[in-house]
């Protein structure tokens, strides 16, 4: 935000993103995670007496249900790899490692994994590599922190560490997702956006029905056509329609009961969402007259939180053929 | 089945560009591309009998972006549309599907993507399994990095060959007016570049691209009338292989191999003078190409192909939309065009295309 934007320039801003996914395992999953707390890695068999590793629910070949449990090692070769040199957010290691497909001993699949091999040098097909574990698992793919060369020349490793309390079966994961966008208001919607800023309301007629759109969309929705004509709304209207909100929820930021209402300002064919407050909620109705209540002007920014709320003007009602289109 | 011969007969496409000031609904990119295919080709917007598009939520950052996307087409009074979280190659497979079964004469297809507005290599991380292999964030030049290794280790390609592949590519470019890069740099010239996920270098890679594309079928009773060369559709299948990626053998691609062998029927590959290959990576290019058993005669990308230009969920619809081109220009008879979705080639759509006198 330093460095000043012509009028013009769409607006934009970082958008992040995040949801810890919970999955529920199944048998097949849950019993190879289960195994992974302890430190051990099990495939399932296939129709074909193939080991699958990871395991699948289903042959991939005849569909059948599998179930049949082999434990594999954890010690087995590359079957390809590649090398990042500059790792990113989220995986497993944050210095430059190969990402290898790994056939472990006793299976016929490969399992994809990170492999701390130091230098690409150190890397080839056909190379021995060995699970390095964490020391708290807790039944995910990353009980494995890494594989590390093995074999003739690598050093041995220590004792292996006790396997961790707990013998329920691990039957949940959690995955944490979090990802960056920027997220870029258009042309329309940022010449409305700078107009809240400066206390104005902005809309935009469509040239073939006329409909006048706030915000303004940039296209037409029913006509699929640009939308060029700007044209400037008061910030009173009518409520359309309206809902009591009785229902607290997370993050909430009024005690219920209150009202969120469809406001038409005049002139406008789109009925926006906001509050209305400044009577009980049972006093509002469709076809009331309100008008904005905006924030002190010292709070306001891009963006339609500027107007508080809206309040009812205590005008006489608009009948409902006025806005009987607009519903 | 109504089987009724089915043409396109329109393509328009944005200009393939690394970032631009568009929303992620991809309206800016769209309204002026189906404005001018519905031009070109003289339909009435309320004319097209369906609408089917392809994008992808996870480009966006979230929900239901394809929804805002319809402000593009003009959706009153209603129209029939349907969306595919997929390429746009897959809508083009339903609007055809659509024509086919006697549900329209003419469909409208178009996918849209704004790859800048996120980290593209995360992203496509989540279209991987979600309990094995997307928690440890793999990106996408990292799982094409696997796969163009087990070529080299097969002895199928090079990375000479792959810098060629990326040459040709580059210098075809420069007379696409759409395509984000292109220019003449020679293969030695670019083996001399450092690795970005060894084995690709930077000109093995697909630059990161915001795009879309718009095509237009119609049936026999209506393509006529609208183009004067249609480009008329003798095959089209897709097929998918497993998800799981230790499994597959991924310098191998059963999936493409099956898809064209259904597309192009009993005369195979003979004849065909031109294909457009979605290849975002140059060792996919050599991979395909064995396996839809393209001639050597046939020429590969002409247009440049995804390694100068790579708008997500519209590229392989825009593979479609080249090869049809070159039929309608009159420049080839007999013309493929393929399309991919999912890590390392998973899924694949062969499309064959010919020129009637």
């Amino acid at each position: 935000m330093a460095t000043p934007l012509a009028p013009d320039t769409p607006l934009s801003a970082p958008l992040d993103v995040g949801f810890d996914y919970t999955r529920s395992l199944g048998p097949v999953l849950g019993r190879f995670m289960t195994a992974l707390r302890e430190r051990r890695i099990e495939g399932v068999r296939g129709s074909d007496g193939r080991v699958h590793v990871p395991p699948v629910e289903f042959d991939p070949v005849t569909s059948e249900a599998l179930s049949e449990p082999v434990g594999v090692a954890d010690e087995g070769t590359v079957v390809s790899w590649s090398w990042m040199p500059d790792p990113i957010a989220g995986q497993p290691l944050q210095h430059p490692f190969g990402w290898a497909l790994v056939r472990l001993d006793g299976a016929d699949t490969a399992l994809l994994h990170a492999v701390d091999a130091g230098s690409p040098d150190r890397m080839r097909t056909g190379m021995r590599v060995r699970a390095r574990w964490v020391d708290e698992p807790v039944g995910s793919i990353r009980d494995i922190a890494c594989f590390e060369p093995a074999g003739p020349g690598a050093e041995p490793r220590g004792p292996a560490a006790p396997p961790p309390a707990g013998t329920e079966p691990v039957t949940m994961l959690t995955t944490p997702v979090h990802l960056a966008y920027r997220h870029s208001a258009s042309v329309q919607e940022s010449r409305y956006l700078r107009a809240l800023a400066e206390g104005r309301f902005i809309g935009q007629r469509c040239p073939a029905c006329g409909k006048v759109y706030v915000p303004p969309r940039g296209a037409c929705p029913a006509d699929g056509v640009p939308t060029e004509e700007e044209v400037e709304l008061p910030d009173r209207g009518i409520v359309t329609t309206f809902c009591i909100v009785n229902v607290p929820f997370l993050g909430q930021r009024i005690t219920p009961p209150y009202v969120a209402a469809y406001v038409l300002l005049d002139g406008a064919d789109i009925a926006f969402l906001h509050l209305v407050l400044g009577c009980a909620a049972d006093e509002v109705r469709m076809g009331m007259r309100v008008e904005a209540a905006w924030k002190p002007r010292e709070r306001w920014t891009t963006s339609l939180e500027n107007v508080d709320h809206f309040r009812p003007t205590g005008e006489p009602d608009a009948p409902f053929e006025s806005y009987r289109e607009h519903l | 089945m109504n089987r009724t011969d089915i043409a396109v007969v329109g393509f328009a496409q944005a200009p393939q560009v690394a970032e631009t000031t568009g929303t992620t609904n991809g309206v800016e990119m769209l309204v002026p591309i189906i404005t001018e295919v519905l031009e070109t080709t003289g339909l009435p917007r309320r004319e097209v009998g369906f609408w089917c598009s392809g994008s992808s939520d996870y480009l966006a950052g979230r929900a239901f972006s394809f929804v805002s996307a319809v402000d593009a087409i003009g959706a009153v009074p209603p129209i029939v549309e349907s969306h595919v979280e997929a390429d746009a190659a897959w809508a083009f497979y339903e609007a055809w599907v659509k024509i086919r079964t006697g549900q329209a004469r003419t469909a409208a297809v178009y996918g849209f993507g704004k790859s800048s507005a996120g980290d593209l290599r995360r992203v496509l991380a989540l279209q991987l399994d979600p309990y094995t292999v997307a928690p440890l964030w793999p990106d996408a030049v990292s799982v094409a990095a696997l796969q163009a290794r087990a070529g080299l280790d097969a002895g199928l390609w090079s990375e000479k060959d792959m810098a060629e592949v990326a040459a040709r590519s580059r210098a075809d470019a420069i007379a696409n007016p759409y395509a984000q890069l292109g220019d003449q740099v020679d293969a030695a010239t670019l083996l001399d570049q450092p690795y970005v996920a060894e084995p690709l270098r930077a000109h093995d890679c697909p630059p990161v691209t915001d795009g879309a594309a718009v095509v237009v079928l119609a049936a026999a009773s209506a393509a006529e009338d609208l183009c004067e060369h249609p480009a008329w559709i003798t095959g089209l299948e897709h097929r998918i292989d497993s998800p799981v990626l230790g499994a597959r053998e991924l310098h191998r691609s059963p999936s493409t191999a099956a898809a064209a062998a259904a597309a192009c029927g009993d005369i195979g590959t003979d004849g065909v003078q031109v294909a457009e290959l979605h290849a975002p990576f140059s060792s996919q290019e050599l991979l395909l190409r064995r396996e839809v058993g393209l001639p050597d005669s046939a020429r590969v990308n002409p247009s440049g192909g995804p390694l100068c230009g790579n708008p997500m969920f519209a590229a392989g619809l825009t593979r479609i939309g080249e090869a049809a081109s070159r039929v309608m220009d009159g420049s080839a008879d007999r013309v493929l065009a393929h399309a991919t979705n999912g890590p390392a080639l998973q899924q694949n759509l062969v499309c064959v295309m010919e020129g009637r006198d």
